[in-house]
């Protein structure tokens, strides 16, 4: 039986760490993240979890103390946010080359400067090709849940990657929601004992971690690391599938939302796609074919079905909260675009900017994407790619 | 009651708006209701206008932008009346309280709503923390007189999720305090 309580998506993700009870928490904390390592060293400290904690001077130590741990066989977290995602970087590859299935929950802010507090995703997209898993959760409810399926993904031995698992900085974090929880034994069961695969303090068995691999092994391991990701999305959905037995929930690599008969969809990750669910609600009472996609897992990223999902639709909008700058569109338009290449008769595709900073995204500014989508669908085409949503220019 | 009620709390920092709308949102979930609670969070300081905001419903909640069109404006502080629009995007019957000296006719002219079809409501929520808390903490009161003017929430579900969630951070005696504070807002919101 779930427990039904009242929690902030901080407090959801610190709780669901307590109910991991991982080895090593190598933390610094970084608004909006800091309630996840504040709340967490509060448990260790009353003792409701026998967890090393380690307080490190910088995030480029947080993460390289809990690759150390990892790569000494604990069961090692951490987590942040923005520019201090942004300050692990280099220790963020290393942890993915090393094979070490560390579950990171990152609280998206936007990427400095100008320096910013506020949600966006310029963050986790930023380390979409640093060989991460990487899972977006729309509400407290879900960052708890991927928190907790992320470690049987990453320490699944035809994975061993690590795992990031997001949440809308502020807009999630910190607001108060009605969700459920496990009870403690329930989790305690789900995440089981963990046997690290080649772990350096098993003296007995002597391994080297990290040496220099150059031109005549690295090719082979880099090919190794892009097929633990490929191996990864079979294991993702045998997760979610055991988690469905264990709560009910359900997830997949994505949400389809009234897609089935959908003449327009709009493609999206994250809180927004709460936001567009009330929008979707409202056209379809309108007679209007809309639907909705949500992305949750990122990496690997599910292009040939998100290609079978959306090949019947008219005309898709891509929803970005963070740019890539490369004149053209942001990140996840580019994936979603290129996912649809070879489609008999693609539906016709844009992009939207929008959220940027934490600007607000409200069910009007929704609506005027599926008002622009009915509009190409008509057309058959569109005149440009690109819209900043709600911008002022 | 509505479908999806919004709320916005208007306060200074510090003076407990943002845990107002937690203990809020804790007690219509305890209800069994789904509720959001928000702050909105700028370079926080003390005494630095800030709001905070709730969502309830009888059903499930996925819209996550800001409140825009609170039906209910919660006022700790009487100065922000001068200093920010708080009747912002407030419908022409939004419900207001406002903790001051004043009376709710006065209240209601201060506001500029004669004439108007809006619902005022005044309590003095500072005078009532000070007899019951000793210091001047008007969110307690303000939520015993929102639920008091509204009928949002049974008295004792607040009461009894106002213990839980102060009792996580203070000390016993000063829980209570704040809970007669509470019963006497409940009894005393005026219109």
């Amino acid at each position: 039986m779930s427990i039904r309580v009242a929690k902030t998506g901080n407090e959801a993700v610190a709780e669901a760490m307590r109910q991991m009870r991982p080895d090593v928490v190598a933390a610094y904390p970084i608004t909006p993240q800091t309630e996840i390592v504040q709340i967490f060293s509060g448990f260790v400290a009353d003792g409701l979890v026998d967890t090393e904690m380690v307080t490190v001077e910088s995030e480029h130590s947080a993460m390289s103390a809990t690759v150390g741990a990892a790569a000494a066989g604990a069961r090692a977290m951490t987590a942040t946010s923005a520019n201090g995602l942004a300050l692990m970087w280099e220790i963020v590859y290393i942890a993915a080359s090393m094979r070490l299935p560390i579950v990171m929950p990152v609280v998206n802010r936007a990427l400095s400067g100008p320096i910013n507090i506020h949600c966006d995703h310029s963050d986790t997209m930023g380390a979409r090709d640093s060989g991460w898993i990487q899972i977006f959760s729309e509400n407290a409810q879900e960052a708890y849940d991927n928190t907790l399926q992320a470690l049987r993904i990453a320490e699944n031995p035809n994975v061993l990657l690590p795992a990031m698992v997001t949440m809308d900085g502020f807009i999630i974090s910190h607001a108060m929601e009605v969700m459920e929880i496990l009870e403690d034994e329930k989790v305690r069961e789900w995440v089981g004992e963990y046997v690290p695969e080649n772990p350096l303090l098993d003296v007995d068995n002597p391994v080297t971690i990290g040496p220099l691999d150059l031109y005549d092994w690295n090719m082979e391991h880099k090919r190794q690391q892009a097929e633990a990701m490929v191996q990864s999305k079979a294991v993702i959905l045998k997760v979610a599938e055991d988690y469905a037995k264990l709560t009910g929930r359900r997830y997949g690599l994505f949400e389809e939302y009234m897609l089935e008969d959908a003449e327009v969809a709009v493609v999206v990750l994250g809180s927004t796609a709460g936001t567009a669910k009330v929008v979707v609600n409202e056209l379809r009472k309108q007679g209007v074919k809309a639907g909705l996609l949500k992305l949750r897992v990122f990496r690997p990223f599910p292009a040939e079905e998100i290609a079978a999902a959306l090949k019947h639709v008219k005309a898709i909008a891509v929803m970005d909260r963070s740019d890539s700058f490369n004149a053209i569109s942001g990140p996840v338009f580019a994936e979603v675009r290129s996912a649809m290449y070879g489609v008999q008769s693609a539906p016709a595709i844009v992009d939207y900017i929008y959220g940027i900073g934490g600007r607000d995204v409200t069910p009007e500014h929704i609506r005027k994407v599926y008002d622009d989508l009915a509009n190409i669908a008509a057309r058959g085409k569109a005149d440009r790619i690109l819209t900043y949503l709600g911008v002022r220019e | 009651m509505a479908k999806l009620l919004e709320i916005r709390w208007h306060g200074r920092a510090g003076q407990g708006a943002k845990t107002a709308a937690l203990v809020l949102a804790e007690a219509a979930i305890s209800a069994g209701r789904y509720a959001q609670a928000f702050p909105e969070y700028g370079p926080e300081r003390m005494g630095a206008p800030m709001q905070a905001f709730n969502r309830i419903s009888d059903e499930p909640i996925t819209v996550h932008s800001h409140v825009t069109n609170p039906s209910i404006v919660v006022i700790l502080d009487p100065t922000l009346i001068a200093a920010t629009n708080v009747k912002a995007g407030v419908p022409a019957d939004g419900i207001y309280l406002v903790n001051t000296t004043m009376g709710p006719c006065e209240m209601r002219k201060r506001l500029g709503l004669t004439d108007s079809p809006a619902k005022v409501y005044t309590l003095d929520a500072t005078q009532i923390s000070m007899d019951t808390i000793g210091r001047a903490m008007p969110n307690t009161p303000m939520m015993g007189a929102l639920v008091g003017a509204t009928g949002l929430l049974e008295l004792d579900q607040l009461i009894a999720d106002t213990r839980e969630k102060l009792g996580r951070k203070l000390r016993p005696e000063i829980v209570e305090k704040n809970i007669e504070a509470i019963r006497r807002a409940f009894q005393e919101v005026a219109s």
